[in-house]
């Protein structure tokens, strides 16, 4: 007979976690849709009592997102402009319904190339915090999701938190949204962008991530590097070139061909950048 | 092994409950299978319909992705707990606008929209469909549902709105007459009739293409298993294991007797307790399989070996309709434009999956299910099981949805053989995965045409050629091979044409029934070269439509003179001031050379109403009891499109009583008589016809009976009839007469079979009495570096000869235009991999414009108070009029639907 545990506390669970065995069941939008209509058999240890994991909270500066917290607590949360991104990308996921109950950590570990939460949470230099009977460790997320469908995390590991680090909660931020329809849909790809500009208008740091165009949603780092010293304005667009995309590894499938996705990518992070310039009402979706 | 059940206590709709069950249930499947709380449906299991949304605290969630222990103490409100005594502003909403139509996904909606009202009584239409947008809905193209929830605040003008006086039924944008449960959650589909002792049914499908299987110790299997009660396996069918929608063509075993011709199909079934079969892994049954080679398209399958053997070179069935020299006049022609078209795989997605439960009454099998043609139902699942067709009834549930696809057996004859062979009540509600890889889909088309005009844009000829994709069993494969070549002109006078439509076996899934019979998918070859001709000879698009329209007094290419009752003059007419505007609107938004670029796109339709030049008669009776109630045999399978209330509408005014006179009785097949199928866009018209001559028989007896001339007025009292003429007054007391063998005491039948003529080896006849014509402006945003597509507005203008209720004529035009959509646009079911509804992709609240209806009325001799058919019509114009605004927008032609923004940009960019 299968176990069934739903602990109140992150201890709790983490001791549990130690025994080994365990799937980890939180909001269930990925987890019921996996399981399709086979019977369930794993031991489940269900996260959904455990306060502790829900909410968002300041430390030290860092602004802290508690692994069970869902994207419409997000929506609705008051946060720099630096989370608009993330905040557009909430509203992306799925529909209201998956949104009042999808929870952050369970994007990241389901670890979907088209997982809506990552490229905005790359651009936000975002660390996945981890627990267990070890300790606590914290990866910068671009360590944490691995692949298709893999992570970093341990089997005995529960994540517990995401962090932004304070430095990484400055500037404008955009998402920009491609599918094939308007709601309810998986993403052909996806751009996210964080801009930081100098009093003088020039772009001083920035962020820029593509989704769904890799195993592994990826910062365009070459492209950031390229851009930073220019006018925050249109010309810099012009910089854009075929080799910051080089780090995609786009696929054909039933959504688009990989060769529309490379050229779509390019365009869409054009227009995520375009809008956190302020230049022009870029972000958002297209279908 | 399932989990120890635990207690779990929360409140719904109002009311403490507790119930004791696994923690990690899903909360849809104990608020309906452990509580009886059936107003919630479960569409997909996966998050992807919403039509199990609930209220959790007050937010919506999806009950099928929610564990049971994560609502404990919490607030859950369902459908059936919005109203409280009478129904909710929203509910009421609904019912006045025609936001349901088959009512599967009603509650999920009516949810959802309690919510946002909640926070915002008067959202606007952005909000609305943010809020929706995790509502699937597959009948009404959501326009109404927005209509809806942004009036619900208005006082309800319509609440106490009485039902039309005698002789005013006919034309009165009603309300649906079936509409309450439907906004109540009382309406019971499919999976909502299951009897607490049933068993439950697994059924075992091949995840191969092609493959022939053995299986191994089913006994032992059984045995190992307790609570489960038997395997049945092709063995065990009692009578003869082959069905199909068109006896000559049946092929289909119930459950495949060694070799399985589709990934899908069905090869046994596993009987026994409920808590037994759900804990069942099926992934652990004993079969062995062995893989064959196999053939998915009709380029490889015309090749490959035969899927039959009786079928050489996998065809099917060839269809042709051939009119003068076709050939010669292209030859002749002063232009001639060709082309070739590619359409996928389309899925019917509605929203309710197949289901229902049989049990033996007597030696009777009573079979309780979601259904478009009980009879149909009836006489193949006897034939399957070896009873004569009085021995099974058929008694169809609310049918949540169907668009030809529940024309063909499902459940039926898998639980008649369970209910059959162990006596008891036996229940099935396939998963959305086993309802897509194993039940019909719409043919994908291959096909080529070329088309001639001369030097003033008249058609010359046309030549047409289209392989349709039929799948493993020929299902209604040969309806489309011979429905294309009639239909393939579109309706335009065309004086040379040569058409041909083959059904070309695979071992793809079944092609059947899908609104339209190909006609859709052909409507695309002729009317994107329509637009070539047009803009190759300078001709305005729409004034080269009307030039070639077709007119009273003409011949259509199957040889039909068309006596009176051509619409599709005055459709084109009626769009004109439309076209203008939209024109000129779109050369001033493309002034500027911007990313996002304006088309317009027009294309027609006609639509010949029931089956092509062979019988399909319907019946109608309509009685009257000792105590004065009269009641209508309405045995036209109400999916949502409005037989109910339609053809109730017909027989009220024919017999000349007020609407609110008639009771329904239901297409249950003991005690209604045969009203065909829901298909074909037959109801309105033949169905109506019988109704109308039902009710005007019925109406003769009681005048005559009364000594009255036809001018009388009738009036039902308790126990009598009062007619009245004039001065006159005479009262048939109804207690003097005697019952028949129905219960009447005053009863009239009538049957209609449309007077038509078969088609002669060169397809030529009279193949329908009477057609439908539509046409539709589309108006689109391209963006050229994304290769989306942004539906601006559609404006539809069908000639329905006579708009029996144009409320519901408007619900079946909006609903046909977003199946237009999303073929033109995003459906593409691939084989295997899309066979669920996030990867298979239909049109959500947010991808359906503002559309604009013009009810055009040619009243047609033929049809009941002049109407025509409707329902297959109104997608046909849809994909087409995309494509050419996509054309219009871009100069790029999408060949290959749909038209992905991967394809329109590789269009753009001449990849295409």
């Amino acid at each position: 007979m299968p176990r069934y545990a739903r602990p109140s506390t992150p201890d709790e669970a983490i001791a549990l976690l130690a025994e080994g065995g365990w799937t980890i069941l939180a909001g269930g939008t990925d987890f019921y849709p996996a399981q399709g209509a086979r019977p369930i058999r794993d031991d489940i240890l269900d996260i959904g009592a455990i306060e502790a994991l829900r909410g968002i909270r300041e430390d030290k500066g860092d602004i802290v997102i508690g692994a069970a917290t869902s994207w419409t607590e997000i929506v609705r949360a008051r946060l720099p402009m630096a989370f608009d991104a993330l905040k557009a990308a909430a509203r992306e996921v799925g529909s209201v319904q998956i949104q009042n109950t999808g929870t952050i950590a369970g994007n990241l570990c389901n670890a979907s190339p088209a997982a809506d939460g990552v490229p905005a949470l790359l651009v936000l230099d975002a660390e996945v915090e981890l627990a267990s009977t070890r300790g606590i460790r914290r990866l910068p997320l671009r360590d944490f999701v691995l692949g298709n469908r893999r992570t970093a995390r341990a089997a005995d590991e529960l994540v517990t938190a995401i962090r932004v680090p304070t430095a990484s909660a400055a500037g404008r931020s955009s998402f920009f949204k491609l599918g094939a329809r308007r709601y309810l849909v998986i993403s052909i790809a996806m751009a996210a962008v964080r801009v930081e500009t100098d009093l003088q208008g020039r772009i001083a740091r920035c962020a820029i991530a593509v989704g769904a165009c890799s195993a592994v949603a990826r910062r365009l780092e070459r492209l950031e590097a390229d851009l930073v010293g220019r006018p925050a304005d249109a010309a810099a667009l012009g910089v854009i070139g075929e080799r910051h995309f080089d780090g995609l590894a786009p696929i054909d499938d039933v959504r688009a061909s990989a060769v529309y996705r490379m050229e779509a990518a390019r365009e869409i992070v054009g227009r995520a950048l375009a809008d956190a310039f302020g230049t022009t009402a870029g972000q958002g979706v297209a279908a | 092994m399932s989990f120890t059940p635990v207690p779990i206590a929360f409140e719904l709709n109002g009311a403490p409950v507790s119930v004791t069950t696994s923690p990690v249930a899903r909360l849809s499947s104990v608020l309906r299978d452990d509580l009886g709380w059936t107003g919630t449906k479960v569409g997909c299991d996966a998050g992807d319909c919403g039509a199990c949304t609930v209220l959790v605290d007050g937010e919506p969630v999806c009950a099928c992705l929610m564990s049971v222990a994560q609502v404990g103490s919490r607030k859950i409100t369902t459908v059936e707990g919005l109203a409280n005594g009478s129904l909710s502003a929203v509910q009421e909403a609904f019912l006045r606008h025609g936001a349901a139509q088959c009512g599967i996904c009603t509650p999920g909606f009516l949810v959802a929209a309690t919510a946002l009202l909640e926070r915002n009584p008067t959202p606007c239409e952005a909000e609305v469909e943010d809020a929706l947008g995790g509502v699937l809905c597959r009948c009404t193209g959501y326009r109404k549902i927005v209509e809806a929830v942004m009036s619900a605040h208005l006082p309800d003008r319509y609440h106490n709105q009485l039902l039309p006086d005698a002789g005013h039924a006919v034309g009165a944008a009603l309300p649906r007459l079936d509409g309450r449960p439907k906004v109540t959650g009382e309406e019971r589909f499919g999976a909502d009739v299951r009897p607490a002792d049933a068993l439950s049914v697994a059924v075992i499908r091949s995840p191969h293409w092609h493959a022939s299987f053995a299986f191994g110790d089913l006994e032992g299997y059984v045995a190992a298993h307790p609570g489960l009660v038997a395997v049945y396996t092709s063995r065990d069918i009692p009578g003869e294991n082959r069905f199909g929608v068109i006896p000559a063509y049946a092929d289909q075993p119930a459950l495949a007797d060694g070799i399985a011709r589709f990934r899908g199909e069905a090869v046994a079934v596993v009987a026994g307790e409920r808590q037994a079969v759900e804990a069942l892994d099926i992934r652990d049954f004993p079969v062995i399989w062995t893989e064959l080679s196999h053939a998915l398209d009709v380029a490889s399958a015309l090749g490959a070996k035969p899927v039959h053997a009786s079928r050489p070179g996998n065809v099917l069935v060839a269809g042709v309709v051939e009119r003068g020299d076709a050939e010669a006049a292209l030859a002749a022609s002063h232009m001639v434009v060709t082309g070739e078209i590619e359409t996928a795989y389309v899925e019917h997605a509605y929203i309710e999956p197949e289901a229902g439960f049989a049990a033996m009454d007597g030696d009777t099998l009573v079979i309780t299910a979601c259904t478009q043609s009980p009879f149909m139902d009836r006489d193949d699942t006897a034939k399957v099981l070896g009873l004569a067709p009085e021995k099974v009834r058929i008694v169809p549930t609310a049918t949540g949805g169907g668009f030809g696809s529940k024309l063909d057996l499902s459940v039926q004859p898998l639980i008649g053989l369970v209910a059959l062979k162990t006596g008891r009540p036996a229940a099935l509600t396939y998963s959305r995965a086993e309802s897509m890889m194993s039940t019909t889909k719409r043919h994908p088309g291959s096909m080529r045409a070329s088309i001639g005009a001369d030097a003033d844009g008249r058609i010359t000829g046309m030549v047409f050629e289209g392989d349709f994709n039929t799948g493993a069993y020929a299902s209604w494969g040969p309806t489309v091979a011979v429905r294309v070549p009639v239909h393939a002109s579109g309706p335009y006078f065309t004086p040379n044409y040569r058409a041909t439509g083959r059904a070309i076996h695979s071992n793809g899934p079944i092609s059947g029934a899908f609104r339209g019979f190909g006609v859709p998918q052909a409507a695309v070859m002729q009317e994107t070269l329509y637009d070539e001709l047009a803009v190759t000879l300078g001709m305005d698009r729409l004034d080269f439509r009307l030039v070639n329209a077709l007119r009273d007094g003409q011949t259509t290419v199957a040889g039909q003179e068309m006596e009176s009752g051509v619409g599709i003059v005055a459709c084109l007419e009626a769009l004109k001031p439309v076209w203008q505007r939209a024109l000129a609107e779109a050369a001033r938004i493309n002034r500027d050379d911007r990313t996002v670029r304006r088309g317009i796109g027009v294309a027609s339709c006609w639509y010949g109403c029931g089956n092509t030049g062979i019988p399909n008669p319907s019946t109608i009776r309509l009685g009257i009891t000792q105590a004065g109630e009269l009641v209508l045999h309405q045995g036209a399978v109400d999916i949502g499109q409005g037989s109910n209330t339609v053809i109730t509408q017909i027989a009220a005014d024919a017999l000349g009583v007020p609407l609110a006179a008639i009771r329904i009785e239901g297409a249950d097949t003991s005690v209604t008589p045969d009203a065909g199928k829901t298909s074909g866009s037959r109801q309105t018209y033949i169905t109506g016809k019988a109704a109308e001559k039902s009710g005007r028989a019925l109406r003769e007896t009681i005048l005559r009976a009364a000594n009255v001339s036809q001018a009388a007025t009738l009036s039902l009292e308790a126990g009598a009839i009062v007619v009245t003429e004039g001065e006159a007054r005479r009262r048939i007391e109804l207690s003097t007469l005697s019952e028949n063998a129905h219960g009447y005491v005053l009863m009239a039948e009538e049957s209609y079979d449309p007077p038509t003529v078969p088609l002669g080896p060169r397809g030529q006849g009279k193949p329908y009495a009477v057609y439908g014509y539509g046409a539709q402006i589309v108006e689109l945003d391209v963006d050229t570096r994304l290769g989306t597509v942004k539906l601006v507005r559609i404006t539809a203008a069908h000639d329905v000869g006579r708009a029996i209720n144009p409320l519901l004529a408007e619900g079946q035009i909006e609903g046909g235009i977003a199946q237009g959509i999303g073929m033109a646009l995003m459906e593409d079911y691939v084989p295997g991999r899309t066979e669920n509804l996030h990867d298979y992709l239909i049109p959500t609240i947010g991808d359906v414009p503002p559309i604009d209806t013009i009810l055009v009325e040619v009243p047609d001799p033929e049809g009941p108070f002049g109407a025509k058919g409707l329902g297959e019509h109104v997608l046909i114009p849809t994909a087409p009029a995309i494509l050419n605004a996509i054309r219009d927008a871009t100069g790029a032609l999408v060949t290959r639907l749909p038209a992905t923004p991967s394809r329109v940009l590789a269009a753009i960019r001449g990849r295409g």
